[in-house]
């Protein structure tokens, strides 16, 4: 299902901590529009991989391409201003601004508006700041402040703010940790149809399979820092490397999902 | 070989120093690690430590008495140290972050005149330690006896309390603590209890510090404020919450000392550099460059995200008619004061002074409050726009109207270049970095002779004869202070007020949204330099002279103690509590002999009464109205 | 606890505001004397020095006033702040309507009051603080000063020092203008007097927080023949009882400025040096009818004995008193008139306002210190009026900018 020019090129990505491989050499791509799972055991190197692609850390060597143009060195927010968005484990949002302001604050971003200091911030372009607040279902609390809003509401929020500038690619890592099975199917489906309305990329990471066989148009699978798999669901499922590497032999992920609790949040 | 014999006996000095600076140091890093209070009473912890110790000396005899009195003396504090806790701060942990400082502060005026009230205003100088009173010889010097002592205990200190922390169930709970404050309440802990216990042991050590001081100088009523900025000093250098790091800092600064005063006067290529005039500001050269180069001091460990304990910072409102109102008649009436006060000529010089204070507190509520970084060294730009402004008057001739528009710019480029380097720390270090440079500013000041009339500073700082009149420079102040703190106020408002705030709430998604956190902060702080040089020149001009003070470590706590009493949360905050601070200083002051403790007095009840602050507490009497009347 | 909040915080602010709206009720036919001071901030020395005043003011009004009027002092506290201090002057000015200003501790504070006096056309007296810019590169017509400056106070044990023939000297002092012009006058003066002189050794710690035991280890290591000691109070006490110990004072000579005062000698107790050439106040020993007098009242009225502050305070009283008697008025036009040469009977024998300076020549006494079973004595002291360490006219009008 790749597509003919990918969106994001990621090819022989390694880092090491300490003379530990954490990401040892992977490659995968991904097209525009596409829903990507990073997939894999605790300490498989997902989070590794996940903050050099969004520019926290530095690979030790490889590239990541997006749209053709070398992402390695650049901070995570100038990879934002090449179109790449994106949400924590635990939601971060603006707590002291309103639900419509944490948007604003991405939108005055995006234009590159963050040293006027004359104009109000309140009145700047807060109709497209709640038209995106509509798409994710939080208009009608536009003008509460961020720091009173229940946690699913708060994820959704993120999102808005994620989206506003029309991102390209939107990192999600972990998207529905410490929320509800109902709030985690509403967060994704929401997700699911932002990005095909606006054919926005998406690679995410996740803990809950329910999560990642019901949205992701295609799976990764790292374990020890390498790519053991990748493809649809349905072949990762039944996949016997992924199978031994996540689960040990004989098990299968429906019998395995109805346990997973997601982690309790641990500090950023 | 005599010159490396008296270079040894030099660094033993260094050790013996240490010590003492370790053991006040100890208490406060464990203070500030459990319960994160930025205590100011330290010093004064420190103070009643030797002042008691000398009285317990004096009733317990020499002999074996003398060590009684010292003991006795650290516990008799630690449990004043308690009572302050229970009495005091237990009520107030919830308050928005750094308010627990007011309450240190009103502390540290309070114990000071209740030391002057019970011990007097002259010093006392304590016998000497019993069998230690002497001298050995060493390095073919006469070594005091005591001095060795010394050198042994600050190591035996550290050796107990490291053993208190890592052998008892006390002290995990400490450790837990210093990592992760919500984990003591996790774990089942009474943590009011805890708390109490390390403050009161903070204390202990603050008072034995102190108590063993006494052989070897007079207590006097200057120790807790020397004592309390080395003690922050070496806590900041080591890392926080490392007791190992504390003691190595100490020994640094006290090292760096003791070579400073060998060294004494050098001809380096035909210049004279006095190494010992550099120990007036060494420790805090020290902690520039460390908190330069190791953010979290030698030892230190990157701080978690500070936790809000209080209540989360409500969004900023624009005014609403009422706001618009009062604001409205507040100006008027502002206006109206010189002729309606003219048979009392002095309300406007008063004025005047609050004008100036609201502008400083002002400027520093913009980056303390909105921008979340906590400066403690905010009088370095109030002092370069006061110094900048006399020194263009006075030495490039300029006219005062000239020095007045460049006075500020001449803080701004100081805030420019301190503030480069603040912004890439946060927290306390932060703070304390700040603090550093406003300390090396006001040693360059005080040292500067022929540029800034040194200690004594500069006179014949007067307005332009069309401003000399009271009436003619309060409108000056009136006109600008306004202009400054609604250009400020402006700014809060604007993409850039709300990228700062956003910065402060979550750098991480600030980051994510291509908001480069370091340089808005780094605008934001020179902006704030920029208004509290415009209060500098102000000030200058309203004195006629300035000197060193101005850029004191005493005049930035003034500015904190303004912001936080008004309310950090509040965008009236700091032009209430700057009015009503410097009212008050001038009111009491006037009418009471004993007006520190009273001041001291007030300012603690007005913390208890409002954790909020004042503005920050009408403010909440004015929403709970507005909600009750159904606005929502 | 917002409702209990205000219930107590109303009540509270209503009391503060009645509190300070609270006028002055000005008294018919006094003279005002307005006098502000780092009370809290140097205790040490100026709680003796408004008891020197108190007693000033009672024996005037006792005797009938100044000029048939009663005298009423009213004092400040500038929080050791020049801004403060600029500003309590103010108030005294304008709220209070003082006839004159006076006082004055530290140095930076005394010249903000002086040009601040200059600015606004006030008489001021400066009481207490040191510096010879009050008088000489700051000075002004407004302005006169009392206490002998830090000159003067060096001046007064060159020659002794001279006499002691010894080469190779070490100093310390405090590091802030008060330190920094004791050592430039004292190397200068001795320089003229002795030319071979050396100066092996300078220490300067920062006034308050001297390293006691690092600093007497250097100076020792200098091996120095004598000690110039500039420093006081807590750091003087730290650097006596390691100087002591380290045996730095053994077979050395020893000029200390102040060091005999009994503000800086009483707290040194058993630790009290023998030997030291100082200036000081040896009250004990002065046997002078205006000295006798002074000292008898001074007891009778507090039970307690004086201090230089409190010769200072009293002094400062009694020549704003003759002043204002010889001037027949409070004007300030005719008060600079009547200091100009004014003469005072003070404690310490007659004193006169120099016309060329308006310092006044009250002098001090120069003697030893001598450890007297555990407390510090002067013994072999002499009074040297200030008038003969003073330089003379034409030198001072090249120092003082003209009026």
């Amino acid at each position: 299902m790749s597509a003919p020019s990918p969106l994001l090129e990621v090819s022989g990505l390694s880092k090491s901590f300490g003379g530990v491989k954490a990401v040892d050499g992977i490659d995968f791509t991904l097209a525009p529009g596409e829903l990507l799972a990073l997939i894999g055991p605790n300490g498989a190197g997902k989070s590794t991989t996940f903050n050099m692609v969004n520019g926290q850390l530095r690979p030790d060597t490889g590239s990541i391409r997006l749209e053709g143009r070398q992402m390695i060195g650049l901070t995570p927010r100038a990879i934002w201003r090449h179109g790449v968005g994106r949400t924590f484990q635990i939601a971060a949002t603006f707590a002291s601004l309103t639900v419509v302001e944490n948007v604003q604050m991405a939108l005055i971003s995006a234009d590159a508006k963050l040293y006027a200091m004359w104009r109000r911030a309140r009145d700047y372009r807060r109709d497209d700041a709640l038209e995106l607040l509509e798409q994710v279902g939080m208009a009608a609390q536009a003008d509460r402040p961020c720091s009173v809003l229940a946690y699913g509401d708060v994820k959704r929020v993120e999102l808005a703010i994620a989206m506003a500038n029309r991102p390209k690619l939107l990192l999600m890592d972990e998207p529905t940790a410490g929320m509800a099975p109902k709030e985690r199917n509403d967060l994704m489906a929401l997700t699911k149809s932002l990005v095909v309305e606006r054919g926005t990329a998406v690679l995410f990471t996740e803990h809950s399979m329910d999560v990642v066989f019901a949205y992701a148009d295609r799976i990764i699978v790292l374990a020890r820092g390498r790519l053991i798999a990748g493809g649809a669901p349905a072949a990762i499922r039944d996949d016997r490397r992924v199978q031994e590497v996540y689960f040990g032999t004989g098990r299968t992920f429906e019998r395995h999902t109805a346990t997973v609790v997601p982690a309790a949040p641990a500090a950023p | 070989m005599d010159a490396l014999a008296s270079f040894v006996a030099q660094l033993l000095n260094g050790l013996a120093g240490a010590s003492s600076l370790f053991l006040v140091a100890a208490g406060l890093s464990l203070i500030f690690g459990v319960t994160r209070i930025v205590n100011f009473a330290h010093g004064s912890f420190y103070m009643l430590g030797i002042y008691v110790a000398y009285s317990a000396v004096a009733w317990l005899g020499r002999g074996v008495g003398y060590w009684l009195g010292l003991a006795l003396a650290a516990i008799a504090v630690g449990i004043v140290g308690a009572v302050v806790e229970m009495v005091v701060l237990r009520r107030i942990y919830r308050a928005p972050e750094l308010f627990q400082l007011l309450a240190t502060f009103a502390l540290v005026l309070i114990i000071k005149d209740a030391a002057l009230w019970i011990w007097g205003a002259e010093e006392l100088l304590g016998p000497r330690a019993p069998g230690l009173g002497g001298s050995l010889p060493i390095l073919g010097r006469a070594f005091p006896s005591y001095d060795l002592f010394l050198i042994v205990i600050g190591p035996t200190v550290l050796g107990l309390v490291w053993l208190l922390l890592t052998r008892t169930r006390f002290g995990t709970l400490v450790r837990a603590a210093t990592q992760d404050r919500e984990m003591v309440g996790a774990l089942g802990v009474n943590q009011a209890w805890l708390f109490t216990a390390v403050f009161a042991l903070g204390a202990l050590l603050a008072a034995l510090g102190g108590a063993l001081q006494l052989p070897r100088e007079p207590a006097n009523l200057e120790l807790d404020l020397t004592t309390i900025g080395a003690a922050f000093v070496v806590v900041v250098v080591g890392g926080m919450g490392s007791l190992p790091g504390a003691y190595i800092a100490a020994l640094l600064i006290a090292e760096l000392k003791a070579i400073c005063i060998w060294l004494g006067v050098v001809d380096v290529f035909g210049v004279t550099i006095s190494f010992s005039k550099l120990t007036l500001v060494v420790e805090f050269l020290v902690m520039a460059v460390v908190l330069v180069v190791r953010p979290w001091g030698l030892l230190g460990r990157p701080q978690a995200p500070p936790r809000v304990s209080g209540a989360a910072e409500a969004p900023l409102r624009l005014g609403d008619n009422l706001t618009t109102a009062v604001a409205a008649v507040l100006v008027l009436s502002l206006v109206a004061l010189p002729p309606m006060t003219a048979s009392q000529p002095y309300v406007a010089v008063l004025a005047i002074d609050i004008l100036v204070a609201v502008l400083f507190a002002t400027s520093l509520h913009f980056i303390m409050g909105p921008g979340g970084m906590h400066s403690f060294g905010h009088a370095a730009y109030f002092g370069l726009g006061a110094y900048g402004a006399a020194i263009l008057v006075r030495a490039a001739g300029l006219p005062m109207e000239a020095a007045l528009v460049l006075g500020p710019l001449v803080a701004g480029i100081g805030a420019v270049v301190f503030g480069w380097f603040s912004v890439r720390l946060t927290g306390v270090y932060l703070a304390m970095l700040t603090l550093a440079f406003a300390q090396i500013a006001w040693a360059v000041a005080y040292q500067w002779d022929s540029v800034t009339g040194g200690s004594n500073g500069l006179t014949g700082v007067w307005p332009a004869a069309w401003l000399a009149g009271t009436r003619a420079y309060y409108y000056l102040t009136l006109t600008l202070v306004l202009a400054g703190a609604w250009l400020l106020r402006r700014m809060l408002f604007s993409p850039f007020g709300y990228a700062m705030r956003a910065a402060r709430d979550s750098a991480l998604r600030a980051d994510a949204i291509g908001i480069d956190v370091k340089r808005v902060q780094w605008v934001g702080f020179a902006i704030a330099g920029l208004f509290a040089g415009l209060a500098g020149s102000l000030f200058a001009f309203s004195k006629g002279s300035i000197s060193p003070e101005s850029l004191y470590v005493g005049k930035s706590i003034d500015a904190l103690v303004m912001v936080l009493l008004g309310g950090v949360q509040t965008l009236a905050g700091p032009a209430v509590g700057a009015s009503v601070f410097t009212w008050l200083h001038d009111t009491v002051a006037r009418n009471t002999e004993y007006w520190r403790a009273m001041l001291g007095a007030i300012i603690l009840i007005l913390v208890l009464l409002f954790p909020q602050g004042i503005a920050g507490f009408v403010q909440q009497v004015v929403d709970a109205r507005r909600d009750a009347k159904g606005d929502r | 606890m917002s409702r209990l909040s205000s219930r107590i915080a109303v009540p509270l602010a209503v009391a503060v505001l009645l509190g300070a709206s609270a006028l002055p009720v000005a008294a018919q036919g006094t003279i005002k004397i307005g006098e502000i001071n780092s009370y809290k901030a140097q205790p040490a020395f100026l709680d003796s020095y408004k008891r020197g005043m108190q007693l000033a003011i009672d024996e005037i009004n006792a005797a009938g006033g100044v000029n048939g009027k009663q005298i009423e002092l009213i004092t400040r506290d500038d929080n050791a702040n020049p801004g403060d201090a600029v500003r309590l002057a103010e108030e005294l000015v304008s709220r209070e309507k003082v006839d004159v200003l006076m006082g004055g501790f530290l140095s930076h504070i005394g010249l903000a009051l002086t040009d601040f006096a200059k600015q606004k056309k006030v008489f001021f007296l400066a009481s207490e603080p040191l510096t010879d810019k009050i008088v000489w590169q700051n000075g002004n017509r407004y302005t006169f000063r009392l206490r002998p400056s830090t000159y003067m106070q060096v001046a007064m044990l060159i020659p002794e020092t001279v006499k002691m023939g010894k080469k190779r000297w070490a100093i310390v002092y405090p590091n802030y203008e008060y330190g920094q012009s004791a050592v430039a006058t004292f190397k200068a003066l001795l320089k003229a007097a002795q030319p071979d002189v050396e100066f092996v050794a300078e220490q300067a710690p920062p006034l308050g927080k001297v390293d006691a035991g690092s600093v007497v280890q250097a100076l020792a290591d200098a091996k120095p023949d004598a000690i110039f000691n500039v420093l006081f109070g807590a750091d003087l006490a730290k650097f006596v009882r390691e100087g002591n110990t380290r045996g730095l004072f053994k077979g050395r000579e020893v000029v200390s400025l102040l060091t005999g005062e009994p503000e800086y000698l009483d707290p040194l107790k058993d630790e009290a040096p023998n030997g030291w050439l100082v200036t000081g106040y040896p009250w004990y020993g002065i046997n002078t009818p205006e000295h006798k007098a002074f000292l008898a009242a001074y007891r009778k009225a507090f039970n307690d004995y004086p201090r230089l502050g409190s010769i200072v305070g009293y002094s400062a009283i009694k020549s704003l008193a003759a002043g204002m008697q010889k001037a027949k008025s409070t004007d300030t036009e005719k008060m600079i008139a009547a200091f100009s040469g004014l003469q005072v009977s003070t404690p310490f024998g007659m004193i006169t306002y120099r016309p060329e300076d308006h310092q006044s020549t009250m002098g001090g006494y120069v003697g030893k210190t001598k450890n007297d079973g555990g407390k510090g004595v002067m013994v072999d002291y002499r009074y040297v009026d200030g008038n003969k360490v003073l330089p003379s006219a034409a030198e001072v009008k090249k120092l003082r900018p003209a009026d």
